[in-house]
């Protein structure tokens, strides 16, 4: 059985590495003031240890430059941890541009991908090795939370927002997806796998199986059922504003406020519309809340940037 | 001062009966009101802790079923922070030892004091009737919207009694300020203050101001439950990350509610068994009032995940590194004082030492937690589980237990037996350790918290985490056996049996109702230890 | 307003003087610590709703606009004018207590409770109003207009602070009652008041509550 015992998660992203080497840092840090510590309090109990009942030590009541000595020691190497583990983390909010984007809906108790090309799964997410992949992500409920112990990533799944995350695998394999956060009675069971494969497997693998709509043929799909067409002209501006060009464009709003047109902006216009009207545009668009649900609403921010716009950028 | 007996009137024989006892505002009695009932929610806490370390054994969830095994978690988490950590130390040698320590005849207020019992005892009956009517499956961080919304276990009802129980800890913290601001006597001024009455100072400066947001918290979920009113709820406008926010903002200050008073037994126990001062008296005072206010600035570590902007996670970072300082200090200069002193292996002196190395362990892996990038990692994993367990069970706990051997002939008159004291600390230290490290390893691995099952290749630490838990609660129920044994037959122990310094020990054991026969007067530092003049007060 | 304690010219123990305490000097410095630091504890209580509220408001600054516009601005304004009324007659109990004037004492207690009343009496009225106009959260909430949502969390957050707010008037009320009985029976001199200036401590902080809760509640967008 002890050669079953997994002492050290492997690595297969280009995070893990860099995730690991600070972790080493920190653990040698550790256990260098473990040891110290530990070697001191021994070595004194020993020999310092009461021989006769008249022992009367006499009192040391303190040195300032040992309390010097350690407070600032250990503050350098806190600072140390704390710039590498932040500088480490910017780039973990910071998906590449060209990145490989995957909505994730998350809801009690399953996951569910969608890749652009139209492949859905349920609980087991393909991808190519060597590539950038940012997953955006959205619950139908609770909080969940999306993690690979083997990417060293890990990202809370909120309901009412989208969070994102990025990786990009270093090598072909299976590894575990778990949820992290508690979310009622089947937590233990929401998990599953992310399969990593060669970039020609994973062409395979795309053009092989049930390809279903990509999620911008979907989710012009659902611009012409739902009626957005109506109001939302491709011609020019209608009832509402033309959508052309808008994702990632500053809006300027009523209020005077500008806004930048990501995801979180598309999703609260079609779920919550009052809440930031367009300058010079009448609050009449109707809410579709309950009418679209999370999967659709991202095939719609998915049809929307088709067309055309600025870049996605970084998360906030 | 005076020969080895029990003296003749004192605070436990003055008068007998249940209405003696409930009506008492003796802060003694009181004190003991409260050793009662948190030893016994502390076992109910560890009960539920036994069956899942079973039930971990196996990769399968083949014990309970998932829903119980989520209300096991969640009732083991609720238990042991709001009704066993959090007044452990406190409530029971707090109350007993404030005032004794400052030489005054009680706390400033002796009524609210026994208010505070009730209250603690209301708030424990609502929620173990949670608990026995079907419990609560939230979680004991109750995270919205699923605590708010989805749950249908005894959400509210469990809410209630951690509600209720807020305001007997913000009781207890009002009475400790006033009485160490008021009621010192002639000689005692702050600088020669015991450091115990330091983190307690500190201490209920956090339950002060902490504990109120708290209730704002849970009451607002329990209001959503009822009212459906939409504070957390996306789909009714709410954000259910605030909560998340009102809820750290107590919670992570609370876990120095429950270290700040192990670190004032510590910082009683080293200067009496190395019969030596402190080592840096002014920097473990101040690093105390530190932790106690850097502690408010560092919540969103818990949030680092939680679609916190990266901003903002990075500031909290920052303040977690920096909390971390004064209590490296603490553990330097609890070192230092070892040197050259006269060290003796009582009992309690075994709990020091475990204290030392246990904490050293939890606070250093709290740095691996504050750095970002390895907490994305780590977040919800039992590597988490590991850390807070270090302190809050290898710190909190051995602290406690510390304080109540070497206190225990203060407050009974007898001396518990030496050589089962050092056995069960020997016992608890080996099986803390079987029971905890192995954790580190599950949550590095990425063993998520909070699962029934799990995937085989984590087993073998399981059964190594369950197998030191066993031996765990075996260590436990010895000191139980031993103490009540005591009582009846444990050795007389007079008045300073470990000729410790401090005005409690100045006085008989156990004291009288009125603690001191004279008002003492101060005229030397704390810990006066060593060759000077000893001044008899 | 400064502390006038007379010397206690009693060679023994005065019967105000609880056994754990060496002097009322120092008893009358625990108590007052003592409701210092609970009016800090509410501080961080109310603080706690406070910034829920400052969330909202900003996240949603129309529809809190238009909830505060349902306000009642006239019951309010004189609401905060009988607080600060009850408040002066408040400071003047303590005065009459201080110089021995009983029946003065007892009279300005009354009047502050009386105050303290018709506070929660015209609290009464308003929120009856809008329970009528159904704008109580809840399931009876009927709300047209494009924010409903938001509008029924203003009134959530409405009724919780200023629901809170009275709950503590009525124990403030409560506090003034067992004071009045208590110095009817002749049970404060110069020598010792403390309960009443403790208890004015506590009026005056629910008065400052309100001080904060007016504006932010009433007068949001009202240029």
């Amino acid at each position: 059985m002890l050669s079953d015992l997994p002492l050290f998660p492997e690595q297969a992203s280009t995070g893990a590495a860099r995730v690991d080497a600070l972790f080493m840092f920190l653990l040698a840090v550790s256990v260098f003031f473990a040891m110290l510590i530990f070697s001191l309090v021994l070595y004194f109990a020993v020999k310092y240890r009461r021989r006769s009942e008249a022992e009367q030590p006499r009192p040391i009541l303190g040195d300032v430059r040992l309390e010097l000595l350690w407070t600032v020691i250990p503050l350098g190497l806190t600072m140390i941890m704390f710039v590498w583990g932040a500088n480490l983390y910017f780039t973990m909010a910071s998906p590449p541009a060209d990145a490989m984007e995957i909505a994730v809906v998350g809801k009690q108790w399953m996951w569910k991908f969608q890749h652009p090309e139209g492949q859905r799964e349920i609980n087991e997410l393909h991808i190519p090795v060597g590539r950038p992949v940012k997953l955006t992500m959205a619950s139908e409920d609770v909080i969940h939370s999306f993690f690979v112990p083997a990417f060293r990533v890990k990202m809370d799944v909120v309901p009412g927002q989208y969070t994102a995350t990025w990786f990009e695998a270093t090598r072909p394999g299976t590894f575990h997806l778990f949820c992290a956060q508690y979310c009622g009675t089947a937590h233990a069971g929401m998990g599953g796998r992310v399969v990593v494969l060669t970039p020609t497997a994973y062409e395979t693998w795309l053009s092989g199986g049930a390809t279903g709509e990509s999620p911008v043929a979907a989710g012009a799909r659902l611009f012409q059922q739902l009626g957005c067409a109506t109001c939302h002209r491709a011609d020019g501006p209608g009832s509402g504003p033309s959508l052309v060009g808008l994702f990632g464009q500053t809006v300027r709003l009523h209020s005077g406020e500008t806004v930048r047109a990501d995801e979180a902006y598309i999703r609260e216009s079609v779920m919550y519309p009052t809440a930031k009207i367009v300058a010079g545009y009448q609050p009449i668009m109707p809410t579709f809340q309950g009418l679209i649900s999370e999967e659709g609403l991202l095939q719609l921010i998915a049809y929307i940037r088709s067309l055309g716009g600025g870049k996605t950028g970084t998360p906030s | 001062m005076n020969p080895v007996v029990i003296p003749r009137a004192h605070y436990l024989n003055v008068n007998y009966g249940i209405k003696a006892w409930l009506f008492t505002t003796d802060h003694k009695r009181i004190a003991l009101l409260y050793l009662a009932s948190i030893t016994l929610l502390f076992f109910v806490g560890g009960a539920a802790a036994v069956v899942m370390r079973l039930e971990l054994l196996t990769p399968q969830g083949d014990l309970v079923q998932s829903e119980t095994y989520n209300k096991l978690f969640t009732m083991h988490g609720v238990i042991m922070v709001w009704f066993f950590l959090i007044p452990s130390i406190p409530a029971v040698l707090g109350n007993f030892l404030v005032p004794l320590m400052i030489g005054a005849r009680d706390l400033a207020f002796p009524r609210l004091n026994l208010l505070s019992w009730y209250i603690f005892a209301l708030g424990a009956l609502f929620t173990l009737t949670a608990v026995v009517t079907g419990g609560v499956d939230t979680g004991w961080t109750f995270y919205t919207p699923y605590s708010s919304t989805y749950a249908n276990t005894h959400v509210i009802l469990t809410v209630l009694g951690v509600f209720i129980t807020g305001f007997s800890s913000i009781l207890t913290g009002l009475n400790f300020i006033v009485t160490i601001h008021t009621m010192r006597v002639p000689g005692l001024t702050w600088s020669r203050l015991p450091l115990f009455i330091w983190a307690h100072y500190a201490t209920s400066l956090i339950m002060v101001l902490g504990t109120p947001v708290l209730a704002i918290a849970i009451v607002l979920v329990a209001l959503e439950r009822v009212f459906r009113i939409g504070i957390f709820d996306p789909a009714l406008g709410g954000d259910p990350v605030l909560f998340q926010h009102l809820f750290w903002f107590y919670s992570h200050p609370a876990v120095y509610i429950m270290i700040l008073p192990a670190m004032g037994v510590i910082s009683e126990l080293i200067p009496c068994f190395a019969r030596k001062r402190i080592f840096g008296y002014n920097f473990v005072a101040f690093s105390s009032v530190a932790i106690a206010v850097l502690g408010f600035f560092v919540w969103g570590h818990h949030m680092f995940v939680s679609s916190q902007s990266v901003y903002a996670s990075m500031v909290f970072s920052f303040m977690s590194m920096l909390v971390a300082i004064p209590s490296a200090i603490k553990v330097f200069n609890w070192t230092a004082t070892l040197y050259k002193g006269s060290i003796a292996y009582d009992t309690p002196m075994l709990y020091a030492f475990g204290f030392i190395g246990l904490f050293t362990i939890g606070g250093l892996t709290g740095l691996f937690l504050a750095a970002l990038a390895v907490d994305v990692h780590v977040h919800d994993t039992y590597f988490v589980i590991a850390h807070f367990h270090y302190i809050m069970v290898g710190g909190a706990v051995m602290g406690y237990l510390g304080g109540l051997h070497f206190w225990w002939p203060k407050i009974t008159g007898r001396m518990y037996p030496e050589g089962w004291g050092k056995l069960a600390a020997l016992i608890i230290f080996i099986g803390f350790n079987l029971t905890f490290f192995p954790q580190f390893l599950l949550g590095y691995l990425g063993m998520p918290r909070r699962y029934h099952f799990y995937p085989a290749e984590f087993q073998v630490l399981h059964v190594m985490s369950s197998a030191g838990a066993s031996i765990l609660g075996v260590g436990y129920m010895i000191p139980l056996v031993y103490f009540i044994w005591s009582l009846r037959y444990g050795a007389v122990a007079g008045p300073n049996p470990w000729g410790a310094k401090g005005l409690e020990w100045q006085t008989s054991s156990p004291p009288p109702t009125d603690n001191f026969a004279q008002t003492p007067e101060v005229k030397e530092e704390a810990y006066a230890y060593g060759p000077q003049e000893v001044h008899v007060v | 307003m400064p502390m006038v304690l007379r010397r206690c010219t009693l060679s023994e123990r005065p019967a105000a003087l609880a056994p754990h305490f060496d002097d009322i000097a120092q008893q009358s410095e625990a108590s007052h610590l003592g409701m210092w630091v609970f009016l800090l504890t509410e501080i961080m209580f109310f603080g706690g709703m406070f910034t829920g509220y400052a969330v909202y408001r900003s996240v949603y600054a129309v529809a809190f606009a238009e909830g505060s516009h349902h306000l009642d601005l006239v019951l309010g304004s004189i609401n905060t004018v009988v607080l600060i009324s009850s408040s002066l007659t408040m400071v003047l109990a303590v005065h009459a207590a201080q110089v021995g004037q009983r029946q003065l004492l007892v009279g300005f207690l009354l009047l502050t409770m009386l105050l303290g009343l018709v506070f929660l009496g015209l609290k009464t009225v308003e929120y009856t109003h809008k329970f009528a106009d159904h704008l109580v959260p809840g399931s009876g909430f009927l709300y047209a207009g494009p924010h409903a949502r938001q509008v029924q969390l203003f009134f959530s957050f409405y009724f919780g602070m200023t629901g809170m707010h009275a709950l503590h008037m009525i124990i403030g009320i409560g506090l003034l009652t067992v004071l009045v009985w208590l110095a009817w029976r002749n049970r404060f001199s110069p020598m010792y008041y403390t309960p009443i200036e403790i208890v004015g401590l506590y009026w005056h902080f629910v008065d400052i509550v309100w001080i904060f809760l007016f504006p932010l509640l009433y007068l949001i967008g009202r240029h």
